[in-house]
């Protein structure tokens, strides 16, 4: 039990840090709308994490799917005028189907021919949101895409959708430390290791990748849901091929096998440049800069890095008397 | 020849590899309750024999009986949730996790509660979860490493790793236990150890025991069976003291010149 305490800590820090943020930002909107959008990539990074980080299976493919969840709920809703319930279901329940229907026989493969075949499916993902135009509104977008309301309350302020989102968030960060403290969670990570050895143990590897495959793709289909009803409007271009490698970028970058890594990675590529904009044509240069930088200095990521400095400072304090 | 006390039992299996046959109409038995020694010179096909057994290289032909069923089409998670579990030449040990960890990912199979019971730790899971780890811990105090289960598993050192490889497949919960050169990369003591570990596999688990080995003093003081291979044949088998009389298996690991 007290290792639940330990566990729920950090976690019960991150709440009041959320908690807090808006009035840290002296609930400055756009700093806010920023992190919002940080947020639900967030829950995308999360599943991608227990995906790529945990069970060590890549995919190309989840801004993809992070897409087709968010056009699903668009058309229901705004095209049909269907309920945001159903809508909101539909678009999830859509993206775990898709997922495993591709999963099952691409999951097959391993490493570099995993990341052809699943950057391939999105790129038939992203050229049909360009082209079934009279479904989708083709590559200008999709508009009109209703307000979310949950039990009569309208979530129409960048404050309400903040913590929305990061509600969401905590959510999805409980869940998955969850799993990976269970035997789904041992079994992801022996198969990462060795297959052979994993499979010696009893566990059924194919069915494993395609839980987490499927698991991951209900992450983002919830962040999908998320991003079309906050923005109230979607085109193609968010759901490229340069968004899918961001979203790794984002693991890479927190820290693989590391959850609150993701999160913080998420924060990190969504935020910056933000602030690099003030270095107009110098913008992507620095970004680059830095990416490389952090590869170079924390091999593990922020998380990895952060851990350091803790042991560091740890062994500094526990060497006095 | 009763096959209702017979373990496992192998028969006329072929394995080809391109042009290589690795191995050739092999018949190969294992009875309840002993430890039954492969032994052959390097290259023989004794691991590629418990890869067939443990399902991890399919036979061109033949059948593979475990437990009086025919597995020969059994996927290998399949044969180890049946109850027939092996350990590895080259350790196979997970890593990244801890000693503990390790051997409770060799329970896997027993632990019951589902994807949600996981995802929202209901009260089963925290049951499931508890006895998950007593059974681990006390297949960590069979092997003597219950000392080292929080340590994460690559600092434990090789000896230990092969423990650990042990133990995790004990966790399993097999009634086969099928180890691949269990003593490679040990030292003289830690062998002797290994022998007493087996022989309580055997008598006090009541798990039947194949074994893969070169340590000849090893499979002669501990094995009740042995089958010979040679060149992907079975060419003796019978009791430890037959064996090491047989003229042919000493033409095969001395050379023709020895008979």
């Amino acid at each position: 039990m007290s290792s639940t305490l330990r566990q729920l800590t950090p976690v019960a820090a991150f709440f009041l840090l959320v908690l807090a943020t808006p009035f840290l930002l002296r609930h400055d909107y756009y700093y806010l709308s920023i992190l919002t959008m940080a947020g639900i990539f967030a829950i995308i990074v999360l599943g991608l994490n227990l995906l790529l980080g945990f069970a060590g299976q890549i995919s190309l493919g989840h801004g993809a799917l992070f897409g087709i969840a968010a056009y699903t709920t668009a058309v229901l809703t705004g095209t049909y005028g269907l309920p945001l319930a159903v809508g909101a279901v539909s678009g999830v329940g859509l993206t775990a189907l898709v997922a495993m229907l591709i999963g099952m026989p691409v999951l097959k493969l391993k490493g570099y021919y995993l990341a052809m075949a699943t950057l391939g499916f999105g790129l038939i993902v992203y050229i049909f949101f360009n082209e079934a135009i009279g479904l989708t509104g083709g590559p200008s977008g999709f508009v009109g895409i209703p307000v979310l309301e949950v039990f009569g309350f309208v979530f129409d302020s960048d404050l309400s959708y903040f913590y929305l989102v990061w509600s969401m968030v905590a959510v999805a960060l409980l869940t998955s430390l969850n799993l990976i403290h269970s035997k789904y969670g041992r079994a992801l990570m022996a198969l990462h290791i060795s297959e052979t050895a994993a499979q010696s143990m009893g566990i059924n590897i194919a069915r494993h990748k395609l839980f987490v495959f499927v698991l991951s793709s209900v992450y983002a289909g919830i962040a999908g849901v998320l991003y079309a009803h906050y923005l109230n409007f979607v085109a193609p271009s968010s759901f490229g091929f340069h968004f899918s490698v961001q979203l790794i970028t984002m693991v890479v970058l927190g820290g693989m096998a590391s959850l609150w890594g993701g999160i913080a990675g998420a924060v990190f590529l969504t935020v910056m440049p933000e602030f690099l904009r003030f270095y107009e044509n110098l913008e992507v240069i620095i970004y680059g800069l830095i990416l490389i930088l952090c590869m170079m200095f924390l091999p593990k990521g922020l998380a990895g890095g952060v851990c350091k400095l803790l042991s560091n400072v740890r062994r500094r304090f526990g060497r006095e008397p | 020849m009763s096959p209702d006390n017979v373990a496992l039992h192998c028969r006329n299996l072929s394995v080809r590899f391109g042009g290589v046959m690795a191995l050739c109409d092999v018949d190969f038995r294992v009875v309840q309750g002993t430890i039954t020694a492969l032994i052959g010179p390097n290259g023989a096909g004794k691991t590629t024999l418990l890869n067939v057994v443990s399902g991890l290289v399919e036979c061109c032909s033949g059948t593979v009986g475990l437990l009086g069923q025919d597995m020969t089409r059994v996927p290998a998670w399949a044969r180890a949730q049946a109850g027939v579990v092996r350990t590895f030449q080259n350790l196979e040990v997970f890593t990244t996790m801890s000693v503990l960890e390790n051997v409770m990912t060799g329970a896997h199979r027993d632990v019951r509660y589902g994807v949600l019971g996981a995802l929202f730790k209901t009260p089963r899971y925290f049951l499931e979860e508890r006895r998950c780890r007593a059974l681990a811990e006390e297949k960590l105090e069979f092997v003597g490493l219950f000392a080292e289960r929080s340590l994460p598993a690559w600092e434990l050192p090789y000896g230990r790793q092969r423990l650990l490889e042990l133990a995790r497949a004990l966790a399993a919960q097999p009634q086969i236990l099928l180890l691949d050169e269990p003593a490679a990369g040990l030292n003289t003591r830690e062998t002797q150890a290994l022998a007493g570990l087996i022989r309580r596999i055997r008598d006090e688990l009541n798990i039947t025991v194949a074994i893969v080995e070169h340590d000849m003093e090893l499979i002669m003081r501990i094995s009740d069976a042995v089958t010979v291979l040679h060149f992907g044949q079975v060419i003796a088998s019978g009791a430890p003291f037959e064996i090491q009389k047989n003229p042919e298996v000493i033409a095969a690991y001395l050379g023709e010149d020895a008979r």
